[in-house]
């Protein structure tokens, strides 16, 4: 085909914004996490400091470690209840795409507007004990976890509606001839054909409750000092709170980057295995 | 009792949690709309207290919230920005994925799995030296972060678009090609029609993302251009104490929008979003 030589027309525009915004500060960052820095031409190659610098920052490990915590939390609450409520929507009760409309509006409003209103309903609640969201870190933590259900588990339940709608009827009636219990159908039949949409949800909660950046700074923004910041805001705060950090943000959005990128590939490989081809 | 009426109440329980978790959904937003009208500093004394002769004010903090904010303004920005990046992103990156289907090489194929990778990449990777090189090329602006957001986009479209492209029988585009087309002929008249569903879905889940997307834009516009996320959280500003008043009327224009769009494609939406999770 004469496609080949149409190169420019076709490619170039995408390629050029995409090596601009993406490939070049790409490299350019990971090559600058070894050096220090302050304006990316002023780069004095210092090796791994950066790296020892990241993982002396009590800071950093603090915000690794509460991210770690919201992760599981977040992970286990919204998959079990926005399954729970995909089995309820999908039992054939009338009026259920009503309730399908209400639960998934909260997914598209924007972090900024949803830490903020969360923080009115939190701030409000926790007057009853005399105290705001800032007071505590658990505080903080609680309600990221709180917002973070109310965001995502309408979304997480339309997935789920879809494989369960999926499995074919006819498979569940033939476990029932053969003698299987409900329990014995569910964990043979039902289970194996919805693990598709495990994977995917499993996998969007995840790599959401890692990369949360703009309801953590609505939110609490990391108080009470800095306590509830969690990885991608302390890496914000690095880079533009602190005069001659750049190299240690640097390093710390490096190591950020691998632990999301082995966190995709684990989930993939592992939930893969149990996948079932139809 | 027999099973007819026990059957019934079942239905009936199911129904009231239904309504139940419907309601504790809907509260929030409720809650913020109803604060909206009452007065600046009877807020934060008692958030679920409804508005009374006491506390009411009217559109007093409407009024405010958009002088302080510039709301129009962000509104027009946020508009302009996400319509421009979304049609920038389905154009380009739809020819690229194409191209890179049609034309099977080493290079194409490195392409490909580049622009994969990018979606694994989180933001704060590339945000540092990303402000510094836009910058430096003069595209910090609200035209250049069309540029930007294509770039960023590119790594999803084009991971949708050639998916989609493989499904597509050569054969068309070839009869085509006899007929005399070109391929960018080929391509407006042929391959980008039977693309719709695809590039409908594309344009949801980018949509849906720059018109929320705070950090970039404040990273590259913020301090000369406001979008709606922006104006929302330059009402914290620094360390002063917020008008509550102007926050809440503030997060119920943001939200206005947002509904207004969901209830007239909700369809589209929900399906763009399935389609873009179970690829992505």
């Amino acid at each position: 085909m004469a496609l080949k030589k149409w190169f420019p027309i076709f490619v170039l525009p995408t390629l050029a914004a995409f090596t601009i915004v993406f490939a070049v500060p790409f490299i350019l960052g990971l090559g600058l996490s070894f050096t220090e820095f302050t304006t990316v031409l002023d780069a004095k190659w210092v090796a791994f400091e950066n790296y020892i610098r990241a993982f002396s920052n009590r800071d950093f490990l603090n915000a690794l470690w509460f991210t770690v915590k919201f992760a599981v939390v977040s992970v286990i609450t919204i998959n079990v209840i926005s399954f729970a409520l995909a089995s309820l929507l999908t039992k054939g009760l009338k009026g259920t795409n009503l309730f399908r409309t209400v639960f998934f509006m909260p997914n598209l409003i924007g972090g900024i507007v949803l830490g903020y209103i969360w923080q009115l309903i939190i701030n409000g609640i926790l007057q009853n004990i005399g105290v705001t969201i800032t007071y505590d870190a658990k505080y903080g933590f609680w309600g990221l976890v709180f917002m973070m259900n109310w965001q995502l588990i309408g979304y997480m339940m339309i997935i789920y509606i879809a494989g369960i709608q999926n499995i074919p009827t006819d498979l569940q009636d033939a476990s029932k001839v053969d003698g299987a219990s409900r329990l014995q159908t569910l964990r043979h039949v039902t289970v194996p054909l919805v693990m598709p949409s495990v994977t995917i949800c499993l996998f969007l909660t995840i790599t959401n409750s890692f990369k949360l950046f703009d309801q953590n700074l609505a939110l609490t923004a990391g108080a009470p000092s800095k306590q509830t910041a969690m990885l991608a805001l302390d890496i914000y705060n690095t880079f533009y709170g602190k005069i001659g950090w750049e190299g240690v943000g640097q390093a710390k959005a490096v190591i950020f980057f691998i632990i999301v990128a082995a966190i995709s590939f684990a989930q993939l490989i592992f939930t893969r295995k149990k996948e079932v081809e139809q | 009792m027999n099973s007819v009426t026990a059957k019934n109440i079942i239905k009936t329980l199911l129904y009231l949690l239904l309504i139940g978790i419907g309601l504790a959904f809907l509260a929030p937003i409720i809650i913020v709309l109803y604060n909206s009208f009452k007065g600046k500093f009877y807020i934060s004394d008692d958030p679920f207290a409804l508005p009374n002769a006491g506390t009411f004010s009217g559109i007093e903090n409407y009024i405010s919230g958009i002088e302080k904010t510039g709301f129009p303004a962000a509104f027009g920005w946020s508009l302009f920005i996400t319509v421009f990046s979304v049609i920038a992103i389905v154009l380009f990156t739809s020819m690229t994925a194409w191209y890179i289907v049609r034309v099977k090489n080493g290079f194409t194929k490195a392409l490909y799995y580049i622009f994969v990778f990018s979606m694994i990449v989180p933001f704060q990777m590339v945000m540092f030296t990303m402000t510094k090189t836009v910058a430096d090329l003069g595209l910090d602006t609200p035209w250049g972060l069309i540029i930007v957001y294509l770039g960023f986009g590119a790594g999803l479209a084009v991971f949708m678009f050639c998916g989609f492209v493989k499904s597509v029988p050569v054969e068309i585009e070839e009869a085509a090609m006899i007929d005399g087309c070109n391929p960018f002929q080929t391509f407006f008249h042929v391959v980008f029609p039977i693309m719709k569903p695809t590039a409908i879905t594309v344009a949801i889940l980018d949509a849906m993302w720059i018109w929320n997307d705070y950090l970039l834009p404040y990273l590259l516009i913020g301090s000369e251009y406001k979008t709606i996320p922006i104006a929302v959280q330059y009402l914290r500003g620094g360390y002063g104490s917020v008008d509550m008043g102007a926050m809440m009327a503030m997060l119920v224009l943001s939200i206005i929008p947002i509904v207004v769009f969901y209830l007239s494609c909700q369809k589209y939406i929900i399906k763009g979003i399935v389609a873009g999770a179970v690829k992505g």
